[in-house]
This record gives structure tokens, sequence and C-alpha cells, in this order.
């Protein structure tokens, strides 16, 4: 069992588990599971520079800034009690490919080569971090969600409107990753 | 469509607080363990994995669809047991779910949002979960998100919707 426990975890009790939440929210307080609204709230509460987007009350969600501290506990918990692979298992395309752009490290679940304060300084680098996180924070909230709010609780609760949200996110994906992506890894 | 509309439809989508009961610090905290089991299973399955997300977005592994698509059953099963059942939650209150209302924003936004996915190789959540499975520079990441959201805030009443 905890050898199990040591070990990465198969897509079904992952998914199961990431489905329980949707209930666990409802039940114990009300709240539906969404994320990206929490850099909103930060936004609200730190720099709302009178922008009638962020004056709102954002106290009133301060649950779900508890919640993104939990997944922020969690994860240091994961990562440093409860796991001992020695490296990610990646597709075998996916790591010849990678290879052309000397993103050769897989010891982790971030390529440092990509992901790191050195990479920060490369093109690359700058560009995947800092536009790719502008990205995700000026989408999600421009499309009111992310793959929480939508691609789970939205399609969960059969609205279709999250379904096309989830589609729009998969065909961005499929673009960047597929064609674009390349030339970025290649600068 | 008018202003009042667009900000009528945001705080819709936004107020994912259907409770009136008022939280105290400590009743915070159940929050906050549901966020740390979502946390581990963030980590423990790979899903805040860059490696992972491209083999999502270049169909070289099934995992990331086996997780959504389970997490979406199980998402779906629960809701349509609460309204069968009218399950209340525990202090007693009525389980309200917010309707969703489509604006073109669901595709332009979702689009950029796809980008940024794919580039991260993080949605809002494991972007957290990088921070705390300490990859520090997540940090950046997180602030250049916030100046993201901050952005649309700021040009929202602009841009198509």
């Amino acid at each position: 069992m905890l050898e199990q426990i040591h070990q990465p975890w198969p897509w079904y009790i992952a998914g199961a588990l990431i489905g329980l939440i949707v209930p666990a929210l409802l039940i114990l307080g009300n709240k539906n599971f969404g994320i990206s609204s929490n850099l909103r709230h930060i936004c609200a509460a730190c720099f709302p520079a009178n922008i009638q987007f962020f004056k709102y009350n954002w106290k009133k969600e301060v649950w779900n800034l508890f919640f993104v501290a939990g997944i922020i506990i969690g994860a240091f918990i994961a990562n440093y009690y409860l796991t001992n692979f020695d490296a990610v298992i990646i597709a075998p395309q996916l790591k010849a490919s990678l290879l052309k752009y000397g993103v050769t490290n897989n010891n982790e679940l971030l390529p440092p080569e990509l992901f790191s304060f050195k990479a920060l300084f490369t093109l690359r680098g700058f560009i995947l971090m800092v536009v790719g996180g502008f990205f995700v924070g000026f989408g999600t909230r421009y499309a009111s969600g992310c793959t929480s709010g939508h691609s789970i609780m939205g399609l969960s609760n059969l609205q279709w409107p999250s379904l096309i949200a989830t589609i729009a996110f998969m065909v961005g994906g499929f673009i960047m990753a597929n064609l674009i992506l390349p030339f970025i890894l290649s600068l | 469509m008018s202003q009042e509309n667009i900000h009528s439809i945001d705080n819709n989508s936004t107020c994912i607080n259907n409770s009136n009961q008022k939280e105290s610090v400590m009743g915070n905290i159940k929050y906050l363990l549901v966020g740390v089991l979502f946390g581990i299973v963030f980590v423990k399955a790979e899903i805040i994995s860059w490696f992972r997300i491209q083999e999502m977005f270049t169909l070289q592994s099934f995992h990331m669809y086996g997780v959504i698509g389970t997490a979406v059953a199980v998402g779906a099963l629960s809701v349509f047991m609460i309204k069968k059942f009218n399950i209340k939650t525990i202090a007693g209150e009525k389980i309200i779910i917010a309707e969703k209302k489509f604006t073109k924003g669901h595709i332009y936004g979702g689009l950029l949002f796809g980008f940024g996915w794919a580039m991260t190789g993080a949605c809002p959540g494991p972007l957290f979960a990088h921070l705390g499975a300490g990859f520090t520079v997540a940090i950046i990441v997180i602030i250049s998100a916030i100046a993201g959201t901050w952005t649309y805030g700021y040009f929202q009443d602009k841009l198509p919707h």
C-alpha cells in the first residue's frame, strides 16, 4: 500500500478523486469548483485600481484562497514525502522531439532547461514562463473560467457554454503545442 | 452588448459562492483541506508535469484524457445525485450551482488560455501546485498570470464579448 502511494498514481484514481472535489465543495458549503477566479480575487484585494471589474466583495470568496493555499501545501507534501520516483515517465516520441531542442532532463515534472530562474533569462524561457503565464491569466478570465471551472464543474453540470470553452482550450493547446511551440523551443 | 450586460454575465460566472452562511477562519480550513488533497493528486498523478501536457496536446499519451474524462464522469454523476435526491449542504442549505452564460469570450479567451496551457504546462491550479512542489520560479508565472487577469479587467469593456 505504502509502495503504491509512492509510485505515480494511475489516471482513474486521480480522475475519480478530482471528480469528487465537485460534490465535496458543494456539500461543505455550496461552493462551485473553480480556481482561476483566485487570480481575480488577488487583483481585487491588492490592485483594484478603481477598475469596475475588481470592485466586488472579494472577502466573500476568501474560501477559494484557502483552497489554493491547500493546493500549495498538498503539492509540497506529495513532492517531499510521498514521492520516490527517479524520473518522470514520458512518451518516447516526445523525448526524441525534445532532444532536438536540447531539452534532455526529465528527472523532474518541469524541464529545468525551460523552467528555472536561469532559463528565465533565455528568450524561449522568458516567452514560455512570462508570456505563457500572461495568456493563462488573461485567457481564463476572458473565458470566465479554466479547466476546473469549465471543463470539470461546468461539464459536470451539463453546461453547453463550458463545452464550447473546453473545446477552445483544447484547440488553443493543439495549435500551440504542434505549430508554434517547436518554433519557440528553437529560439 | 451593453456594458451592464457584460458585468452581469461576468458576475454570474465569478460568483461561485452560493452560500449565505458566513464562514469563520476555522470554517475555511475545510476548503484548505480539500485543496491539500487536490494538490497531492496533482503531483502524484503528474498532472502538473509539463511533459504530460505536451503528450496530451500531441496525442502521445492517454493519461490526461483519462484523468479529465474520469473527473467529469464522477463529477456529473455526483451533481446528478445531488439534484435527484435534493442533497443539502452540511449547514442545511439547498445546493445551488451557477448556470454558465455564453459569451464570445469563451472562444477568444479559451483559445488564448489554451496557448498558455501548452506553453507553461499548467492551468491555474497546477500553477500554484508548481510553487508548492518546489519550483520557485513558478512565482514568476503566477505574477504574470495575475498581470494577465488584471489586464483583462482593465480592457474588459473594449474587448468583444
